[in-house]
């Protein structure tokens, strides 16, 4: 697997004139697995949504991507799971970068091994609108598979899942990170982030650690994190800090 | 019987036959756009782009008279206008999409009264809003079947890009879909077989050979493939029946045919086998496991 390194560098994106991420600097190593944690409003999604390019960063940027190279999971709500979709079409879609918008899909028979490695065995009939919550995620993974990207991002993968399928997705993630991709996930459950990823990102629209995940989360970090104002600054100056 | 019923309007009457034409044409390409905007859940957005072209044709009225080109044309322009510019007007002011459309069509509805009163009269003024048969020419059947001709081939194309746009957009942006293009391509088709049917079944009624049958057809399929089959059937059913109901009964053929679709879909509500009020209601025996 020929997977990049993603180098963001003083990255700043802002709704309106607030930040929501604040001239953040890391780097996402080759099959690097990262998680990224923050008290809620830290920017974590938005950051997600800078590298896959889906908001323009208002400033600085980030190296090292090429077409094709990052699959997103999102989070659930941003998608209309009513839509009269059947699974195996909706799955299909991650084989947009070989087919496009006219071309015929290349082996889709992969579409049901996608649906068979996430235990979603015959469902490829069934309407999106009928799966329940822990299911949908598992069409998103299949999705993902299919997808094939060197550098994968996850909303909040194993929100609201029980966990039988948290462990599936788990291992799939893990089957990921074996084969040499790199994985920058969204988490709050600090007790998995300890166990599964050895790097960590703390988050709280500044970048507050990023390393070792034992060392990121130090009591010390996890305070600072804490502190971040939930509340935008009424009285903020303009930042002047200047744009790398 | 059945000759005189089914085939004799037809045989007789060449404007009866060319609406028929047109509107089974139209019957083809419209029903999709309205089963595509509803599944976006802009099912109004179609009647408010049918009130949107009102002034166009009525600028092209009180300019030309009742020539079909000035009024298809005047129709077409002020039909964009109030498509793109909505859209354009809400993101510029940071309002709401649908606050704009409201204020829009409002706005063009009793601009295009006004000036069709001016000029005209109470019968050009009924004629304009709700079609009447007798004014399909060749000019306004070419329009219809060209404007069928570009819909389904604009969908043929389409298809994926809009299907992806409205089940997940961010994906569909990931992805480098240009959503908003095929999204106002949409509308401007939209528009275009509006202004196309006006003519037949006039700009209010218009709209209901798109909305009614795609609507109805939610109650016959799980997929979109399966309803824009559905829709399109309905449509060239409430068609032929409803041209030949205002034949016979001497109906104005808009609110004739948008009626049969209308008691399509009452029909569907009841008794369709997805989510219809029966299906929904009766109670079942269900599976073991």
């Amino acid at each position: 697997m020929n997977t990049p390194e993603l180098r963001i560098r003083d990255l700043t994106m802002t709704h309106g004139r607030r930040p929501a991420v604040h001239h953040l600097s890391f780097a996402l190593k080759p099959g690097a697995m990262m998680a990224v944690v923050g008290p809620n409003g830290a920017g974590k999604s938005s950051l997600l949504r800078a590298i896959a390019g889906l908001h323009a960063p208002s400033e600085g940027r980030i190296e090292g991507l090429s077409p094709g190279c990052i699959a997103l999971l999102p989070q659930q709500s941003a998608l209309d799971r009513a839509f009269p979709l059947s699974c195996r079409d909706a799955v299909l879609f991650g084989l947009w970068g070989e087919s496009g918008a006219f071309r015929a899909t290349p082996r889709p028979e992969r579409v049901e091994g996608a649906l068979d490695a996430v235990g979603l065995h015959g469902f490829g009939r069934r309407p999106v609108g009928s799966l329940s919550a822990g299911q949908f995620q598992r069409l998103l993974f299949a999705r993902l598979l299919l997808q094939d990207a060197p550098v994968i991002l996850l909303d909040e993968p194993f929100n609201a899942l029980d966990a039988r399928t948290s462990a599936d997705l788990l291992a799939v993630m893990r089957r990921w990170h074996g084969e040499g991709r790199s994985i920058l996930a969204v988490l709050h459950d600090i007790d998995l982030v300890r166990r599964e990823f050895p790097e960590t990102l703390l988050l709280a629209r500044e970048g507050i650690a990023c390393g070792p995940t034992e060392v990121a989360l130090s009591a010390e970090n996890r305070l600072r994190a804490r502190m971040m104002s939930e509340a935008w600054a009424e009285q903020a100056e303009i930042c002047d800090q200047a744009a790398a | 019987m059945i000759w005189d019923t089914f085939l004799a309007p037809f045989a007789e009457f060449g404007f009866l036959r060319r609406a028929l034409v047109g509107c089974l044409a139209l019957s083809l390409s419209a029903p999709p756009l309205g089963v595509f905007l509803m599944l976006r859940r802009m099912s109004l957005t179609g009647d408010v782009l049918a009130h949107g072209i009102l002034p166009g044709v009525a600028l092209g009225f009180v300019l030309a008279g009742l020539w079909m080109p000035a009024l298809a044309f005047g129709g077409l322009v002020a039909g964009l206008i109030v498509a793109l510019g909505s859209g354009a007007l809400a993101r510029a002011t940071g309002g709401r999409e649908d606050a704009a459309l409201a204020g829009l069509y409002l706005t063009a509805l009793a601009a295009g009264v006004t000036l069709i009163s001016w000029r005209g009269s109470a019968v050009e003024l009924t004629q304009l809003l709700f079609g009447s048969v007798l004014g399909v020419d060749d000019a306004a059947l070419l329009l219809m079947g060209g404007a069928a001709t570009a819909t389904l081939l604009f969908l043929a194309f389409a298809w994926r890009p809009l299907i992806l746009e409205c089940f997940d957009p961010s994906f569909a942006k990931a992805v480098g879909v240009r959503g908003s293009v095929w999204h106002l391509g949409l509308l401007a088709l939209v528009v275009v077989n509006l202004v196309a049917a006006f003519q037949a079944v006039g700009s209010l009624m218009a709209v209901g050979l798109m909305m009614l049958p795609a609507i109805a057809a939610r109650h016959w399929a799980r997929d979109v493939g399966g309803m824009i089959a559905a829709a399109v059937a309905l449509a060239l059913v409430a068609t032929l029946i409803g041209l030949l109901a205002s034949y016979h009964a001497d109906l104005p053929s808009g609110p004739a045919i948008v009626l049969t679709a209308a008691g399509f879909w009452l029909i569907s509500l009841v008794v369709g086998p997805v989510d219809g009020l029966i299906a929904r209601y009766r109670p079942r025996p269900h599976l073991d496991g």
